[in-house]
């Protein structure tokens, strides 16, 4: 199609135009903007505990958020996080309230871990075979569980809510080091391993060149397949780690309930943050930017007397807008 | 005599790269008019701007003496041009008589699609084209040449003034040539006029009166075809007189000539078939050798490339890549095994435009810059800076996105990216398409390099000196098969010109 | 081709294997329903199993329309869920007021799908999502997250209580109405074979000359349509609006599309398939409803949700075998 092609150099060219700032720095501007509104609307805003309640609901969408990051830059998309989220937040106290469990707390708090945690990478090596060897769509594929995932946690449970007391168990959604959430603390590790993985690693290498160019990077011996499973498999255990810290914070695992909808507040935090959905770019801090815009969002609209509901309309917005913002900067 | 269609001074640019400049294309009532030149010379984005799929930046477009604001595919159905896509434009899940009637069926009330009288119209517009299938199976059940016999039919049914054909018969069978042939006569008679887009030369002086001719976006000739030899039409596709043809010293190649001793032998292919569009090839590859693929459009020189990379699957034959029997079922293998492959389609194959130049440069490599799982970055930085400077990369610095640079620089960090693995093969499939003259010689001498080095490559161009004065032999391919190999010393442009217009009028 | 007239059975079979399997399994399961229970094929169960499953009948017709262009709506379950209510608040006004009104509601919000589809080119699946979160929010704010009641002095309530003529209930008798007339829309009609053309090729479709961008607002205004008018017979069968119903809507729509045969990539799709899909669907969680009641098993209502995703991957591995063996025809032809 095209001919020559004479010498352009378009890069490196200061721009003035203020839609491009905005696409690139919307997200911070958008912290600024609703930090300050906070502070000078919402009583009690400064205060410690806001930030200790913002930081321990925020850290739960952020991790999720991380992996939807991943999975997203490879061009994909993962429906189930939030029904894996019911399922492994299901499976724990089943653990370690088992006789198994009970007669060997410490052994049943790690199997309570694990156990849960390798379900969620199952579920998704599930979707990633689905996905890189069966050549299904990944909206599709993610649906089987967005469907199933929640039934067989509440088929587990009966559907009864599970209460329980296990201060060594709870301790990942209530403890503190430093005076900071133990989750606030978990997400940044997490951040940061993912960061390395990203940027150091062959292996994000390949996420980020399957996502810019599927076809090129196997063209260039890239292990498509082997990789767009890993990224499916990172999101499912992250997505269960999340769903065992909820189950924590609120030392009770309710199937119906736990993740509902995580999977609205993951994309919406992941494209906030600035990843496309075409694929091609991960960043891992940018999900968690993202995370923390939307539960500011949520706290700000609970904080002024405004209803739940209406944040439902508000978050919807917002993910309209978001994706319709990044999607203009691809063209 | 009143033209239907006059287009002039027409200029199109994608994304500041110009496809298009000064075209023209005058078309006269009840005449096949043929368009030809090379891949790239602007053919099909020159069609798609008539026909509205493409808005044309500036230039005037008279249709029918009025003066033409077509701006989608509907209006111009609406204003009775018809035209068959190179790529087809039919949906293969619905019914042939869906393909073939939509948008136009026959109706009950206005409303109401009438599908027995839709059946029967079908049935009847098929067994023009000498075809009696089941019109209500899906039209993927069929074959490919039914399929674009298929296209034709809805485009001659749907009563146009003009009838667009880009490279209609490039998956017909001779007796399906022919039928089409006779379809395209019938139209000339009724008064309709043809747009006829070919690479097969020979069909043009069969069936067309006069003959257009472009090269790098512009319309270069236009004559008629009687009196006009084959020979003249290539050499105006190519930009030559047929006297240059013969003289030589045009690119940075000037191997071939020298008939050094072989070395070891690297690749050897006995009777690999992938498919229909490569049949029973042959080939000894050996260590600082070019084997230059000749051919034509469709020839089957891209699926040389293809099998030995790993990419398509061989139904039949033994490929053996250095000694080993060579199992390379994927690229990562053919990467180990130390073959390289640039890929003709820089953008849909080659390139991840968000990439920084470093990315792209070290994607082949990063396999061997692992240390601990981690990609040693030291090196990773060193290697891509030796290729900069060693190369000649004109890019700000290694962390500027590929995108941002020039074709014959993006070019060159793919080249770049196969060298990094140091490659006993590389395989170039058109490696100066779409870069400028001076890149052009550049690479040339990159290459030439490389062969010096001791690398054996397999060059596929259609910029026929390139071939003709860089390769040891030429193996010349139709239709997927071999047809003739060529010795150098002693292969001029005519030669190889004189092959290729052999080998389709042996077919034709 | 003297008998093109005639019905070709073994054609349709090869053509749509799925299909036909469906229609199979359907009859398999009533006859099995028929020996098995005593109550099975009786006038009350009858009237419930329709009653109850038409809602999602005519949802999974409307999801049809939308994945036969390649795309789907998430939002009707919420959309639904809100134009119980509207219907709720209408009902004093009687039917005639009640059922167009709530169809509307459910137009705008497939206005508001269609508009970031074909306008904002947003990707199907997130428009629609965040659709369904507006609905969902809208619902609870219209009703201040209580249920509307009724009134139950209008003849709003015949719509989803009572029967027409004494033999089928209203609300099967209109979705039934509403179906053939989808039916009509989708094979004898040229925006229909539109919708089918887009998913089996949207490029090839503006190539055509087709109305692409047309057919493709239309068919998210369906399903919201669709969606409304299953918001009526909510409102209608349980005298009161639900701004909390429809969780999961969507997801039984899916299912019962892909199981009826209709391709998830787009372009090959039918009404009919869709519908006994539905009715299947529906079926076996009342067979399951049956068996609990003879204490052979007890399965939870839970157990729904996992079926319906078991029976999705079971479609999805099928079609993807299907596919596999279409290319693999295409490049040896």
């Amino acid at each position: 199609m095209s001919t020559k092609e004479t010498e352009i150099q378009i890069g490196n060219v200061k721009n003035r135009d203020w839609g491009k700032f905005l696409r690139s720095n919307g997200g911070v501007l958008a912290l600024i903007v609703i930090v300050l509104f906070n502070i000078a609307f919402t009583p009690n805003f400064l205060q410690m505990q806001t930030l200790f309640v913002n930081i321990s609901q925020v850290a739960t969408i952020a991790i999720v958020a991380m992996g939807m990051t991943l999975v997203i830059a490879t061009g994909g998309i993962d429906l189930s996080v939030g029904a894996i989220m019911a399922l492994a937040g299901a499976l724990a106290p089943l653990i370690f309230s088992s006789e198994f469990g009970q007669a060997y707390p410490t052994l049943g708090i790690i199997a309570a871990i694990a156990l849960p945690l390798a379900a969620a990478v199952f579920c998704g090596l599930f979707n990633g075979l689905l996905i890189a060897n069966l050549k299904v769509q990944p909206i599709i594929a993610t649906l089987i569980f967005f469907i199933s995932g929640r039934g067989i946690a509440q088929v587990l449970t009966n559907g009864n809510l599970q209460t329980f007391s296990n201060p060594s168990f709870s301790y990942l959604g209530t403890g503190k080091i430093l005076g900071l959430p133990f989750q606030g603390w978990l997400a940044l590790a997490i951040a940061i391993a993912l960061y390395f993985v990203v940027t150091r690693t062959t292996f994000g290498r390949y996420i980020l060149a399957i996502g810019g160019n599927e076809r090129a990077a196997e063209l260039a011996g890239g292990p498509v397949k082997r990789v767009k499973i890993g990224v499916y498999m990172i999101c499912g255990v992250l997505s269960g780690l999340a769903g065992l810290i909820v189950v924590a914070i609120n030392s009770a695992s309710d199937a119906a309930r736990n993740g509902n909808l995580m999977e609205l507040d993951a994309i919406a935090a992941a494209v906030v943050g600035g990843a496309l959905l075409q694929g091609g770019r991960a960043p891992i801090f940018g999900a968690i930017l993202g995370a923390v815009i939307i539960q500011l969002v949520k706290y700000t609209l609970l904080a002024n007397g405004i209803e739940d509901e209406v944040a439902l309309i508000a978050k919807a917005v917002i993910i309209l807008a978001a994706v319709y913002i990044q999607q203009a900067r691809k063209e | 005599m009143t033209q239907l269609l006059s287009m002039s001074g027409i200029n199109k640019a994608f994304a500041g790269i110009s496809a298009l400049s000064d075209a023209s294309l005058e078309i006269e009532p009840g005449e096949v008019h043929a368009l030809i030149g090379q891949n790239g010379a602007g053919k099909s984005t020159l069609i798609k701007i008539l026909t509205g799929v493409y808005r044309r930046d500036n230039g005037v477009v008279h249709f029918n003496g009025l003066d033409s604001t077509i701006s989608s595919p509907r209006e111009a159905q609406e204003a009775r041009i018809a035209t068959i896509y190179q790529e087809l434009n039919l949906v293969p899940l619905r019914s042939v008589t869906e393909n073939v009637m939509m948008g136009y069926e026959p109706k009950f009330f206005g409303v109401f699609i009438d599908w027995q009288s839709a059946h029967k119209r079908t049935e009847e517009i098929l067994a023009r084209f000498g075809i009696d299938i089941d019109v209500r199976a899906p039209l993927g059940s069929y074959s490919t040449a039914i399929q674009q016999l298929v296209a034709i039919a809805r485009a001659v049914s749907l009563n146009a003034r003009l009838v667009i054909m880009d490279e209609p018969t490039s998956s017909l069978d001779t007796s399906e040539v022919e039928v089409l042939f006779g379809v395209v006569k019938g139209l000339k008679e009724a008064g309709v006029s043809v747009l006829y887009v070919s690479h097969f030369l020979d069909e043009l002086f069969e069936i067309c009166d006069r003959v257009t001719t472009m090269r790098d976006g512009k319309t270069v000739d236009c004559r008629n075809i009687a009196g006009t030899s084959k020979l003249e039409l290539i050499a105006g596709m190519l930009g030559r007189d047929v006297g240059e043809i013969e003289q030589s010293g045009m690119t940075e190649f000037n191997g071939g000539a020298k008939g050094l001793e072989k070395g070891e032998i690297l690749i050897t292919a006995e009777g690999v078939s992938t498919g229909p569009r490569l049949n029973d090839f042959d080939m000894t590859l050996h260590r600082g050798e070019i084997i230059g693929l000749g051919g034509l459009l469709g020839a089957g020189r891209t699926e040389v490339a293809r099998a030995i990379f790993g990419v398509d699957r061989l139904v039949k034959g033994r490929l053996d890549v250095k000694g080993g029997t060579g199992n390379l079922d994927t690229p990562a293998a053919a990467i180990t095994s130390g073959v390289g492959f640039l890929t003709e389609d820089r953008k849909a194959e080659g390139i991840i435009p968000d990439m920084s130049v470093r990315e792209n440069l070290t994607l082949a490599l990063l396999p061997k810059l692992k240390k601990f799982g981690q990609i040693d970055r030291a090196r990773e930085k060193e290697l891509v800076d030796h290729f900069i400077k060693a190369l000649g990369i004109k890019t700000s610095d290694m962390e500027q996105p590929i995108r941002e640079l020039s074709g014959g620089n993006q070019q060159k960090v793919l080249l770049a990216r196969w060298l990094a693995i140091n490659p006993d093969v590389l395989i170039l499939d058109e490696p100066t398409r779409g870069v400028d003259v001076g890149a052009k010689r550049e690479i040339q001498s990159i290459i030439r390099e490389a062969v010096e080095n001791g690398v054996g490559v397999i060059l596929i161009s259609s910029e026929f000196e390139e071939i003709v004065e860089g390769a040891d032999r030429i193996i010349v391919l139709n239709e997927g098969r071999i047809v003739s190999e060529l010795e150098n010393p002693g292969i001029t442009e005519e030669v190889l010109v004189r092959a290729l217009a052999q080998t389709s009028e042996q077919t034709a | 081709m003297l008998d093109t007239n005639a019905f070709d059975l073994r054609k349709y079979i090869s053509r749509n294997p799925q299909s036909f399997a469906v229609w199979i399994a359907l009859a398999l399961l009533i006859l099995f329903g028929l020996i098995r229970y005593e109550n099975f094929g009786g006038a009350y169960n009858i009237t419930s199993f329709l009653n109850y499953n038409s809602m999602f009948i005519i949802i999974s017709v409307g999801m049809c329309f939308v994945i036969m262009t390649g795309g789907i709506d998430l939002s009707v379950g919420s959309v639904a869920a809100f134009t119980s209510v509207v219907a709720a608040y209408l009902s004093p006004y009687g039917i005639e007021v009640a059922l167009p009104g709530a169809v509307l509601a459910g137009v705008c919000f497939g206005a508001i799908n269609a508009f970031s589809v074909v306008i904002l080119r947003i990707p199907p699946f997130i428009a629609t999502l965040a659709t369904m979160l507006g609905a969902k929010g809208g619902a609870l704010v219209i009703s201040g997250a209580q249920t509307i009641s009724v009134d139950w002095g209008s003849n709003f309530t015949k719509m989803g209580m009572e029967k027409a003529l004494n033999i089928l209930p209203w609300s099967i008798v209109v979705v039934g109405f509403v179906v053939i007339v989808l039916w009509v829309v989708l094979e004898k009609t040229t925006l229909g074979r539109t919708v089918l053309a887009i998913g089996g090729g949207e490029d090839a479709s503006v190539l055509m000359g087709l109305k692409v961008n047309r057919a493709t607002a239309f068919v998210y205004l369906l399903s919201g349509g669709c969606a409304g008018l299953a918001g009526v017979i909510l409102a209608s069968g349980f005298g009161a609006g639900q701004p909390l119903e429809g969780i999961g809507w969507e997801l039984s729509a899916i299912a019962s599309v892909v199981v009826g045969g209709t391709l998830l990539t787009g372009g090959f799709g039918s009404v009919t398939a869709t519908v006994v899909g539905a009715l299947l669907l529906g079926l076996v969680f009342n067979i399951l409803n049956f068996e609990n009641g003879k204490g052979t098993i007890s399965f939870s209502a839970y157990w729904q949700m996992v079926i319906r995703g078991g029976f999705l991957f079971a479609v999805i591995l099928f079609q993807a075998k299907v596919n596999a063996g279409r290319s693999v025809g295409k490049t040896q032809s």
